[in-house]
C-alpha cells in the first residue's frame, strides 16, 4: 500500500470518528431539547396562548422606526397596520418549547449550541471523507446520508441565524438526524471507495448536490407540514368549546409550536423556495444522462421517482392556489410529496434495481 | 381561486367580480383585488341542458384548477408501475423472465400494457388531457393579461383600512400636491400609477404572471420537445474490437431501434476506428480495482470526403458526429486466437470478443467458431471452441478460474474444443457468443474432455492431427451506442423557459398600492396609503413604509389632533370573517374552514396613536 492511500485510509478512519461523536454530542442536544420542552411545559408563564383570544394580538403591529434621514421634515417611520385575511384564525405564535420559563429557555439555548458544536463535527466528517475519497462525498447511500443531515442542519442553523423563528424545529430536527445518523452508521455503512467512471462528471456535483440541499430543505417543510397538521387541528378544537377538547399533553405540547396559519406558511415557503432548485435538480440530472447514458430521459427507476416527486410537489402548489384544497389538504399533499422524495432515495435504491445503482446499499 | 380567496373582500363581492374589467368598481375591495391573478375560476355549477352547454361546462371543467390537481395526480401515480414493473424499452430480458416467473400475472399486466407503461394508452390519455387542460387554461390566461396590461390598476376601495397592510398621517400640504407627489414616486418605483379622484392606483409585479405563463408554455414546449425526439430519434449498439472500425449504415449496427419517423434513407455518413482502448485501475489501497479511466482512442470520419480525425471517446464525454452522438458504453476483452485445421491450414485468425461475467474483475466467457475446417484427409469438419478468459489468474494454487484483477496482468485462456456441425446452416439466427452443442462432439484425449489453460503465445493440439489452435494474445473490445436524437436543443430550451418561469412565478409578489389625500374638515390633509398582495408577504408592509418615508418631504406629517379607541377595529375584524366565507357557497370557491390565506400578522388593532379616519364614520 503506498502512502497516499495509507493517508486515505487514516482519514477516512478520522471521518468515522468525527461522525460518532457529531452522534454523541447530537444526542446530548437532543437531551437538552428534551429539557427545555419538559421545563417549559411546568410552567404557565406566558401561555395564555390557550385562550385564543385576548393577548392574540400582541406580536401584530410590524411598527419600524427609524427616523427618516434629511434635516427639515422629520417623519418616523410609520407604523404600518396589517390584518390578516378574512376567514382565518387569529391565533398568535406560541411561546416556543421553554414556554417563556427561563430554565427551559437556558436549555433551549445549550441544545442549540451543543447543535452548532455537532453540526461542526459532522461538518468536519463529510469533509474528511470527502478528502479520504478524493471526491463529492456523494457516491454511496452513507454518504448521501451523513451529507443529507449536515445540509438539514445547516439549513436549520441558517434560519436561525437570520433571526427566524424556527427554534421549534429544533426537536424534531436533531431526532430524525439523529435516526438518519444511526442508520448511515449502521446499515448503510461503505467503506470509502471510488467511483464508478460514469459517475466521474462535474454534474455529479451539481446534480447531486443541487439533490441534496433540495431534499434537506423540503424536509423542514415536511416536519413544518407535519406540526401544521397537529397544530391545526387542535386550533380547531379550540374554536369549537363545544366539541372534544385536545388532551393535557397534546395542548401541553401544541400550544408551545407557532399558530398554524405560521407552520402553513413557513412549510409553503420553503417548499415554493426550493420546487425552482429541485426543478433545476432534475434537468441537471437529465443533461447529465444525456452526456452519460445517451438519452436525457429514459424512464429509469431514480428518473420516474424524481418525475412522481416533482409532479407532487407541482399538486402540492396548485392545491395551494386551488379553493377548498387550502390548508390540512394541500398539506397532505404536500406530505405525500415529500414521502416521494424519501422513496426515491431509500426505497428505489433498496427495492429497485436501475442505473442509478450507487455501490453498496 | 386565489382571486377570491387571497384577497379580503366584502360581502357580497361573488367571485364573478374576478372577470370584471379592473378599474371599473372602486367602491368594494372585490374590484380592488381582481385580477392579481388570472387564475382560472372554479365552477361546478350544472350547465342548463343543451349539447353545446354540456360541452361548454366539460370544457370549463377540463381547464380548471381541480382537473388539473386531478390530473397532475393521476400523472404522478400513473408514473409508479412503469419504476416496479420491468420495462421492455429498459430491459427486455428482465420482462422476458418476469414473465416465465409470473405467467397469470403478466397476462393481465400485458393488456393493461404494463410493460411499456410510458408509452401506453392510458398514460398517454393523462399526460394529453393534462396537457389539453393546460392549453386551455393557458391561452385565455394569456389574452386576460394582456387585457390587464392594457387596462389601468383598479381604483381605491373606499376603506383603505380593510387592507392587509395600511398607514397613514396628517399633512398641512395640499392634498392634490400629494397625490401628484405620490404619482411620480409611484412611476419611480416601476408602478403602473394611475391617478383617478382623490387617489392613485398602482400596481407592480406583472411579471410574476408572466413567469406563470411562460412556465407553463415551457411545459408545452418540452412536451413538443420530448414528442420530436421520439418519433424522430435512432439508437443502436455496436462493439469494436481494438483495431476494428464501425460505419453508420443500418447494417454495421448490432442492435437498432428507431422512432417511427425516422428514414434509415437519410443516415449520414461517417464511421470510426477504435484504434486503442486505454482502461486504468486503482492498484494499491482498499480502492484496488477501481476503474480510474476508460478512454477510447479512436479515428472517426465524417461525409463524403472522409477526412480523418484523431479523438477520444469517454464516459460522459460522446463523440459527436453529423447530429449523432457516439457514447462508450463499456468494455471487455477479445482473446486473439489462430486455428489451423487438419490440413494445417490457418482457417481462423482473430480476435473474439468474449462476454464479461464479472464487471469487477473482468472474468469472461466467449466462443470461437471455425465453420471452414477439414480433417487431415480433407473431410468437412468444423471445429468449435467454448472458452474461458481471465485478465489477471489467480495462479496455479489459487484453486479459482476467476480472475483477480481487471487488467491484463496474468491473461489465461482455458479452452475446451469440439467438433462436428455448428449448425450455421440451419438458416436459424445463432449467438456469436454461444455454441449450439446439438450437433457437436465434444474431443477428450486419454479419455478426458480435452481442456487446456493457455498463456499468450501457447497451443493447444487437437486429437487425431485434427489441427490446433493458438492464444497468441489480447485485444479489448469496446461497445458503443449510437444515438441521434433530434429535439434536444429545443428540450434544453424548454428546461431554461421552465426555470426562468417558475423563479419569476414564485419569487416575484405582485402587489398593489393605493394613496389617497382628502381634506378634512378642520383643513387638514389626511394621507392614507394601502397595499394589497397576491399573497401575503412581509414585505408589503415594509414597502408600505419605505413610500410613506418616501413621500414625507412632499407631505410632512403633523401632529395627531386626539388619540382613538381600540375596540372598533376588532369588532370589525370579526364582522368580515363571517360574511365573507358566504360567497363560497355560490361558486365552490371554498368555504373551507382553514381556506383563509394566513395571516402575516394577526390583525392589529387600531392604533393609539392613529389619527382619524376620513373613511371611518362610513364604515362605523
Ligand atoms: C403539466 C403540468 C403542470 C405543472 C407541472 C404545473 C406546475 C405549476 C406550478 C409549479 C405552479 C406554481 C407557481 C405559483 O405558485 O405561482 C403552478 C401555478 C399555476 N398553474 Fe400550473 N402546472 C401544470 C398544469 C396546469 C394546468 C393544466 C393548469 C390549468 C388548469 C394550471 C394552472 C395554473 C395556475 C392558474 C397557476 C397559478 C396559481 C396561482 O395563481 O397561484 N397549471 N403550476
Amino acid at each position: 500500500m503506498n502512502i497516499a492511500a495509507a493517508a486515505n485510509e487514516t482519514l477516512a478512519h478520522n471521518s468515522n470518528l468525527l461522525v460518532y461523536s457529531a452522534m454523541a454530542v447530537y444526542t446530548l442536544a437532543f437531551l437538552a431539547h428534551m429539557a427545555e420542552w419538559v421545563f417549559g411545559s411546568r410552567s404557565k408563564v406566558g401561555r395564555t396562548a390557550a385562550a385564543l383570544t385576548g393577548q392574540a394580538k400582541a406580536p401584530a403591529a410590524v411598527a419600524v422606526r427609524t427616523a427618516a434621514k434629511g434635516g427639515t421634515a422629520v417623519l418616523e417611520r410609520p407604523k404600518v397596520i396589517t390584518r390578516s385575511a378574512p376567514g382565518s384564525r387569529d391565533v398568535p405564535d406560541g411561546p416556543g418549547a421553554a414556554g417563556g420559563t427561563e430554565k427551559g429557555d437556558l436549555y433551549g439555548r445549550i441544545a442549540i449550541s451543543l447543535t452548532v458544536l455537532a453540526w461542526a463535527l459532522h461538518v468536519g466528517g463529510v469533509v474528511t471523507r470527502a478528502l479520504s475519497v478524493q471526491r463529492a462525498p456523494w457516491g454511496n447511500m452513507y454518504e448521501f446520508s451523513t451529507t443529507f443531515a449536515a445540509v438539514a442542519v445547516s439549513a436549520y442553523l441558517i434560519l436561525l441565524a437570520l433571526k427566524k423563528n424556527v427554534r421549534w424545529i429544533g426537536l424534531p430536527l436533531v431526532t430524525t438526524v439523529l435516526l438518519d445518523l444511526g442508520l448511515a452508521v449502521s446499515v448503510l455503512y461503505t467503506a470509502s471507495d471510488q467511483l464508478v467512471p460514469a459517475l466521474h462528471s462535474y454534474w455529479l456535483w451539481i446534480h447531486v448536490s443541487c439533490a441534496i440541499i433540495s431534499g434537506a430543505v423540503l424536509y423542514l417543510g415536511a416536519v413544518a407540514t407535519l406540526l401544521f397538521l397537529f397544530r391545526d387541528r387542535y386550533e380547531a378544537k379550540l374554536a369549537d368549546p363545544t366539541g372534544k377538547q385536545p388532551g393535557a399533553f397534546a395542548t401541553s405540547v401544541l400550544e408551545r409550536l407557532p399558530a398554524a396559519s405560521s407552520l402553513d406558511k413557513f412549510a409553503y415557503r420553503v417548499n415554493a423556495t426550493v420546487f425552482p432548485l429541485w426543478t433545476f435538480t432534475i434537468i441537471a440530472g437529465a443533461i447529465w444522462a444525456g452526456a452519460a447514458w445517451g438519452r436525457y430521459w429514459g424512464w429509469d427507476p431514480k428518473e420516474v421517482w424524481s418525475f412522481i416527486t416533482w409532479v407532487a410537489y407541482a399538486c402540492y402548489l396548485h392545491a395551494r392556489a386551488t379553493a377548498g384544497w387550502k390548508g390540512r389538504k394541500a398539506a397532505w399533499l404536500g406530505l405525500i410529496a415529500f414521502c416521494c422524495y424519501l422513496f426515491n432515495y431509500y426505497g428505489v435504491n433498496i427495492f429497485v434495481t436501475g442505473l442509478h445503482s450507487y455501490a453498496g446499499v | 381561486m386565489s382571486t377570491k380567496t387571497d384577497t379580503p373582500r366584502d360581502p357580497g363581492s361573488g367571485p364573478e367580480t374576478g372577470a370584471q374589467p379592473a378599474g371599473d368598481a372602486g367602491t368594494d375591495l372585490g374590484a380592488a383585488g381582481s385580477q392579481l391573478s388570472t387564475a382560472p375560476k372554479e365552477e361546478i355549477s350544472f350547465p342548463s341542458l343543451g349539447p353545446v352547454g354540456w360541452a361548454r361546462w366539460f370544457w370549463r371543467q377540463l381547464t380548471s384548477m381541480r382537473v388539473a390537481l386531478l390530473l397532475l395526480f393521476l400523472l404522478s401515480i400513473g408514473a409508479i408501475p412503469g419504476s416496479l414493473i420491468p420495462q421492455t424499452s429498459i430491459d427486455p430480458v428482465k420482462v422476458d423472465s418476469f414473465k416465465a416467473d409470473h405467467p397469470t400475472l403478466s397476462g393481465i399486466y400485458d393488456k393493461l400494457g404494463m410493460f411499456h407503461v410510458y408509452s401506453s394508452v392510458w398514460f398517454s390519455a393523462i399526460y394529453l388531457l393534462l396537457f389539453i387542460s393546460l392549453i386551455g387554461c393557458i391561452v385565455p390566461r394569456t389574452w386576460q393579461f394582456v387585457g390587464q396590461l392594457r387596462a389601468r390598476p383598479p381604483g381605491a376601495p373606499s376603506r383603505l383600512t380593510r387592507l392587509p397592510a395600511y398607514t397613514t398621517w396628517r399633512t398641512e400640504a395640499d392634498p392634490d400636491a400629494v397625490l401628484g407627489a405620490a404619482h411620480r414616486l409611484l412611476k419611480k418605483r416601476r408602478f403602473r400609477a394611475d391617478r383617478a379622484g382623490t387617489a392613485v392606483a398602482a400596481e407592480k409585479g406583472y411579471l410574476r404572471e408572466v413567469g406563470n405563463l411562460v412556465f407553463h408554455l415551457a411545459l408545452i414546449v418540452l412536451l413538443v420537445a420530448f414528442a420530436v425526439g421520439s418519433l424522430w430519434k435512432s439508437e443502436g449498439g455496436k462493439l469494436v474490437t481494438e483495431g476494428d472500425g464501425f460505419a453508420n449504415s443500418l447494417t454495421q449496427y448490432d442492435d437498432f431501434k428507431s422512432g417511427p419517423f425516422f428514414d434509415t434513407d437519410t443516415m449520414e455518413p461517417y464511421g470510426f476506428t477504435l484504434d486503442k482502448f486505454d482502461a486504468t485501475y486503482e492498484r494499491t489501497g482498499p480502492e484496488r480495482g477501481t476503474p480510474r479511466t476508460f478512454r477510447a482512442n479512436v479515428t472517426y470520419y465524417t461525409g463524403a470526403d472522409g477526412k480523418e480525425h484523431r479523438t477520444s471517446i469517454e464516459v460522459n464525454e460522446p463523440l459527436e458526429i453529423a447530429g449523432s452522438k457516439i457514447y462508450l458504453l463499456s468494455h471487455g476483452y477479445a482473446p486473439e486466437v489462430s486455428v489451423k485445421d487438419g490440413r494445417g491450414k490457418v482457417v481462423y485468425d482473430g480476435a473474439v470478443p468474449f462476454l464479461t461475467q464479472d464487471p469487477k474483475n473482468f472474468t469472461s466467457t466467449g466462443v470461437v467458431k471455425v465453420p471452414g475446417a477439414e480433417t487431415k484427409d480433407g473431410k468437412r469438419n468444423q471445429l468449435g471452441f467454448q472458452g474461458f478468459f481471465v485478465p489477471t489468474f489467480g495462479g496455479k494454487g489459487s484453486g479459482s478460474m476467476f480472475s483477480q484483477f481487471p487488467a491484463l496482468d496474468y491473461p489465461v485462456l482455458t479452452l475446451t474444443a469440439y467438433h462436428g456441425d455448428l449448425g450455421l446452416d440451419s438458416g436459424l439466427p445463432q449467438s456469436v457468443y454461444q455454441l449450439d452443442q446439438k450437433n457437436l462432439k465434444q474431443y477428450s484425449a486419454k479419455g478426458k474432455k480435452l481442456a487446456k489453460m493457455m498463456l499468450p503465445g501457447e497451443t493447444m493440439k487437437l486429437p487425431d492431427g485434427d489441427g490446433s489452435i493458438t492464444f497468441k494474445g489480447v485485444k479489448t473490445w469496446a461497445s458503443f451506442k449510437i444515438t441521434h436524437q433530434p429535439g434536444n436543443g429545443l428540450a434544453l430550451g424548454g428546461a431554461v423557459a421552465v426555470l426562468l418561469g417558475l423563479a419569476g412565478s414564485l419569487f416575484i409578489q405582485r402587489r398593489r398600492v393605493w394613496v389617497r389625500a382628502v381634506r378634512g374638515a378642520d383643513g387638514v390633509t389626511v394621507v392614507e396609503i394601502a397595499g394589497l398582495g397576491r399573497s401575503e408577504s412581509a414585505r408589503l408592509p415594509e414597502e408600505i413604509a419605505d413610500l410613506a418615508v418616501a413621500l414625507a418631504p412632499d407631505a410632512p406629517a403633523v401632529p395627531d389632533p386626539e388619540p382613538e379607541t381600540e375596540t372598533e377595529t376588532e369588532t370589525e375584524t370579526a364582522a368580515d370573517a363571517g360574511p365573507d366565507a358566504a360567497p363560497g357557497t355560490d361558486g365552490g370557491s371554498g368555504a373551507h374552514p382553514s381556506a383563509g390565506p394566513e395571516p402575516e400578522v394577526p390583525a392589529q388593532p387600531t392604533d393609539s396613536a392613529e389619527p382619524a379616519d376620513p373613511s371611518e364614520g362610513a364604515r362605523a
